[in-house]
């Protein structure tokens, strides 16, 4: 009934790690899953004298990804230092941005309402920093440790405007913007290994009211469904809360995911002054406009141009496009298995059955993927002109995986080209009605029904060679 | 060749000397230690050392003898002994800053500038003492004790490079390197009787300075004579890419006594910001570096107050009317917010400083101290007896202009005037001036525990911090002695216009000869 009630405002930050070889500020490797601190030097150890230089392919993925997500790109941005100490924070200040950021405004449409208008999300800057260093408190009893691998990693903060209403558009939000952001190849954009990582705030209001509640921050979310189940979570108790009189106080709420609720953390946010100036040891980022313009012209198409496009020119629908564009690089597949073979409904049935089941059962890339689209566009124009079977289409695309060679070779080193000759059908159809006396005597005698079991055991006795539409003028002939 | 030679001689004459094969590496490097023996510079005496080793000297000397027999080009400071302030990272003595925090701490890694000396063929033997993390004017602030005066032990030696100007004060190296962030380099050489430069901000990598405060920060160079500051300049002057504040300018020829050689013509640098697809913008050649003439050189009534002591005030009017018997012509001139220079300054670098010496936590390296009560307490501990005085002094300064609530109060405001400093120091340059000249302190060296009050002895700075604020190059050259002690005359160029500066100092300094010690 609270939904009623209260409406849910929710605005999300979103930490994510740029795909670079090295470091924001030094030349370490930013590969994940190194030793301890060997990934580390006296920049990112911040001994006394080292001093930050930018990394220029980190300015370059920003960018990337915040013109993918509709910002405009400021010519002038500024580093700056947010101070606190944290054992995990080597230089006792994180290089971030702050009053000047990389990126503003821009916006993504995660969606569309019952009018069917587009559900869009502002976003209100894209900032780069850098990482910080890793505390392990669980390892060894009574001292903690410090792994300094990650810590100058770049990231990009990526802040919404607090226009999502429901725990269902957060979580649509989330995978749109991962989406965008592998198509971009900006990122990993994976939560288990901390390359995309949550936080969200929330308030309550009743609906109608412009002014925002008071609000929350939620972090410690590992999954996409976590963030939802947080949000409804703290949704829940903040209703509660105003329904029994209470105030909602600001604070930092860590999600508990065994239990299901949220707790509040033990470090007061808020209660932080981090004293943020602009960081002396790096100048302002200048970006050159025509560089900006040239960055924008050489970004991929992303996810909604290329999902109406592909409606318009394969006339798929609006679910299947989405399971398709899920994966980039399966897009692309599809894209080029359809280009050759001009047929979309076909090449879409093969690529999300076949060659993906074939993809889950190998854990293979779609990139390394044995059948290349025109081997694949190939087999799709035999089985469409008749030349193989489908069910033999199968099989051919199986020989085709184990062997490599082209669909047509396959078809006729294996036998398998259909067989379309009266009398070799014929011969089968006989056969058939003689090995299986019961139904051949029921379905003379004009039980209709049993013609498709029949069609079925001649498929089987030629292998699937047989043109079933001879099949089954035959049968009818012979039923009279 | 005997000791008392090297404690005269130029850096210029003793590479050559080393080149020619006259000297030995080995003998220079002995001389120099001898000669700190002899005149008491340990930690009893002047106490300018922090670290040196003479065995590990000896070892470098034998290296530079390779390089000298197979007779590559070893550089224009081919076996110059050279003392190195101690916040600058060098490999194989420690680092301590001047700090309890640093105590014992040695850098895994050398500063640029430091490598560089060593590239041209320069010997490393010393790590010399300075106030706490350069915060200071008199070297009374090391945790290692003060550094006395050579010209009298009584007196301090300035500060914060009080070491490196004791260094070649008393005769032991011809080069040393310091640091400024208000003055560090040009007042202790003015008290020292030696030269002190302090280049444009950008003109030498920082990559390796123990950072104070980033924005003001800069090596600079201690010489026993203007020829030694140009070498030293020089041999270290340039781009880093390890620093991305250093300048891509090229850097001319500084010496103007080794003549005949005209300075290359200079690129613009880049001092706005790092830019992707830049273009540099030229600089009209310089001018014709054997006469003054055709120089202008601008005279502030900021810098020469009534206060202004009227032993230096003579000093400097003498220096004035050389310039005048050379060619030059001089002009009043104005640069009317430097009276503001000491308040800011004393807002912008405790602010850099209070986060720069955050890394100071007892985590990583240096002192911990745990009186095992958990993080804050390890913090804690560890910072308040690690740091002095003055240092934590200037973190809670720093620390409180940049909170919540006062940032715009004094941090934005102070870098709102620093850049209208910035602006006297251009409008004076862009309207015919060349140079300015101004004394480069406004009393002689002062008796070691005689200034107790903080911000009496910061207005030791209020000649020098404006040209770190406005981040042009300043020189200091000794004009004289005021009650038997030496002072300094400044020399203030534009951006990146070392040659000007220089040109006008070894003027200067050839026009006073022995004067300039009298």
């Amino acid at each position: 009934m609270s939904r009623e009630r209260y409406e849910m405002v929710v605005g999300l930050e979103v930490h994510v790690q740029l795909k670079t070889r090295t470091k924001a500020f030094c030349a370490c490797s930013a590969d994940f899953g190194a030793p301890p601190n060997v990934n580390t030097c006296p920049v990112c150890l911040a001994l006394p004298g080292a001093l930050p230089v930018l990394n220029e392919h980190a300015v370059e993925l920003a960018t990337r990804a915040a013109l993918g997500l509709g910002c405009q790109i400021n010519p002038i941005s500024v580093f700056a230092r947010k101070n606190y100490f944290y054992p995990d924070l080597p230089k006792g200040y994180q290089i971030s941005q702050f009053d000047q950021p990389l990126a503003t405004g821009g916006a993504v449409a995660i969606g569309k309402d019952e009018r069917g208008t587009d559900i869009r999300v502002g976003i209100t800057r894209v900032h780069m920093e850098e990482d910080a260093g890793k505390s392990i408190h669980d390892r060894y009893p009574g001292a903690t440790a410090i792994d300094l691998n990650r810590a100058g990693v770049p990231l990009i903060e990526i802040v919404s405007e607090p226009d999502i209403r429901t725990s269902a558009d957060a979580g649509a939000y989330l995978r749109t913007l991962k989406q965008i952001l592998q198509y971009l190849d900006v990122s990993d954009v994976s939560m288990e290994e901390g390359s995309l990582r949550v936080d969200a705030n929330i308030s309550v209001r009743p609906p109608g009211q412009t002014k925002l509640g008071t609000k929350t921050e939620v972090k410690n979310m590992n999954s996409f469904s976590a963030v939802e189940r947080a949000l409804e979570a703290e949704y829940d108790r903040q209703c509660a809360l105003i329904d029994s009189g209470g105030r909602v106080e600001q604070q930092t709420l860590l999600w508990d995911g065994g239990r299901g609720t949220v707790r509040p953390s033990r470090t007061k946010e808020g209660s932080h002054d981090y004293r943020y100036f602009p960081e002396p040891d790096l100048r302002p980022l200048i970006l050159d406009s025509k560089w900006i313009e040239d960055t924008r012209h050489d970004l991929p198409e992303l996810p909604d141009a290329r999902k109406k496009r592909l409606a318009l020119e394969y006339g798929l629908s609006s679910a299947e496009l989405d399971q398709l564009l899920a994966s980039p690089d399966l897009a692309e597949y599809f894209e080029a298995v359809a280009r050759e073979s001009k047929d979309g409904k076909g090449s879409y049935n093969w690529v999300m059955g076949e060659v993906s089941a074939a993809l889950r059962s190998s854990d293979n890339d779609i990139r390394q993927f044995r059948v290349r689209p025109a081997d694949l566009a190939q087999l799709l124009n035999l089985v469409r002109d008749g030349t193989i079977s489908h069910t033999a289409g199968k099989r051919v695309f199986a020989l085709m995986l184990e062997t490599g060679k082209p669909a047509a070779q396959v078809a006729s080193d294996e036998g398998l080209l259909q067989v379309g000759d009266q009398d070799a059908i014929a011969v089968w159809v006989d056969e058939v009605l003689t090995e299986h006396p019961d139904e051949a005597k029921r379905y003379l005698a004009g039980e209709k029904k049993l013609q498709g079991v029949l069609v079925g055991f001649v498929m089987k006795k030629s292998k699937g060679r047989a043109d079933p539409k001879r099949v089954n003028q035959l049968l009818s002939a012979r039923a009279g | 060749m005997n000791v008392g030679d090297f404690t005269r001689l130029g850096a210029a004459a003793i590479s050559s000397s080393v080149r020619s094969g006259e000297t030995t590496p080995t003998e220079v490097v002995r001389a120099a230690f001898e000669r700190a023996r002899d005149i008491g510079a340990g930690a009893d005496g002047l106490n300018i050392f922090l670290h040196s080793d003479e065995d590990a000297s000896a070892e470098e000397t034998r290296g530079l003898r390779k390089r000298l027999d197979s007779a590559t080009d070893v550089g224009i400071l081919a076996g110059v002994p050279v003392a190195i302030k101690d916040n600058i990272a060098s490999l194989g003595l420690p680092t301590t800053c001047g700090s309890r925090i640093l105590a014992g701490y040695v850098s895994p890694f050398e500063a640029t500038a430091v490598t560089r000396l060593r590239a041209n063929g320069a010997l490393i033997i010393a790590k010399t003492n300075m106030d706490e993390f350069a915060m200071g004017s008199s070297t009374e602030n090391s945790a290692f004790g003060p550094t006395r005066n050579p010209h009298d032990v009584r007196c301090v030696p300035g500060g914060s490079s009080g070491g490196s100007a004791a260094a070649v004060a008393a005769g032991i190296t011809p080069i040393a390197l310091g640091s400024e962030t208000g003055g560090s380099v040009r007042q202790p050489a003015a008290f020292c009787g030696v030269v002190g430069v302090k280049p444009t901000y950008g003109r030498v990598s920082r990559y390796g300075l123990v950072a104070f405060a980033s924005s003001l920060d800069q090596i600079g160079v201690v010489g026993r004579t203007v020829d030694d500051a140009a070498l030293g300049l020089e041999a270290i002057a340039g781009f880093d890419k390890m620093d991305s504040t250093s300048s891509d300018a090229d850097v001319p020829i500084y010496r103007v006594s080794a003549l005949g050689k005209p300075a290359p013509e200079a690129r613009a640098p880049d001092t706005e910001a790092m830019r992707i697809g830049r273009s540099p913008i030229p600089l009209p050649p310089p001018p014709d570096a054997t006469t003054l003439k055709g120089i202008v050189i601008g005279k502030p009534k900021e810098y020469f107050p009534d206060s202004l002591d009227p032993a230096i005030k003579a000093h400097c009017e003498r220096a004035l009317d050389h310039f005048r018997s050379m060619g030059a012509t001089i002009r009043d001139v104005s640069l009317p917010r430097s009276p503001l220079a000491i308040p800011v300054y004393y807002i912008l670098a405790p602010a850099e400083a209070s986060s720069n010496l955050a890394r100071f936590d007892g985590v990583r390296y240096g002192l911990r101290v745990d009186p095992g009560s958990g993080l804050k307490a390890m913090y804690g501990a560890t910072r308040s007896q690690g740091f002095g005085p003055e240092v934590t002094r200037r973190i809670l300064l720093g620390t409180y202009v940049l909170s919540a609530g006062y940032y715009d109060a004094y941090y934005k405001k102070a870098q709102a005037v620093r850049t209208l400093i910035a602006d006297d120091f251009r409008s004076v340059f862009t309207s015919g001036v060349h140079a300015i000249f101004t004394p480069t302190t406004p009393t002689p060296a002062f008796p070691v525990g005689a200034i107790s009050d903080p911000y009496e002895m910061y207005l030791n700075d209020i000649f020098t911090v404006t040209a770190n604020l406005a981040g042009v190059p300043a020189i200091s050259v000794p004009i004289g002695r005021v009650r038997r002690l030496p002072v300094g005359g400044q020399i203030i160029t534009a951006h990146f216009d070392e040659y000007t500066m220089f040109r006008v100092a070894y003027a200067l300094e050839a026009a006073l000869g022995a004067e300039a010690h009298q």
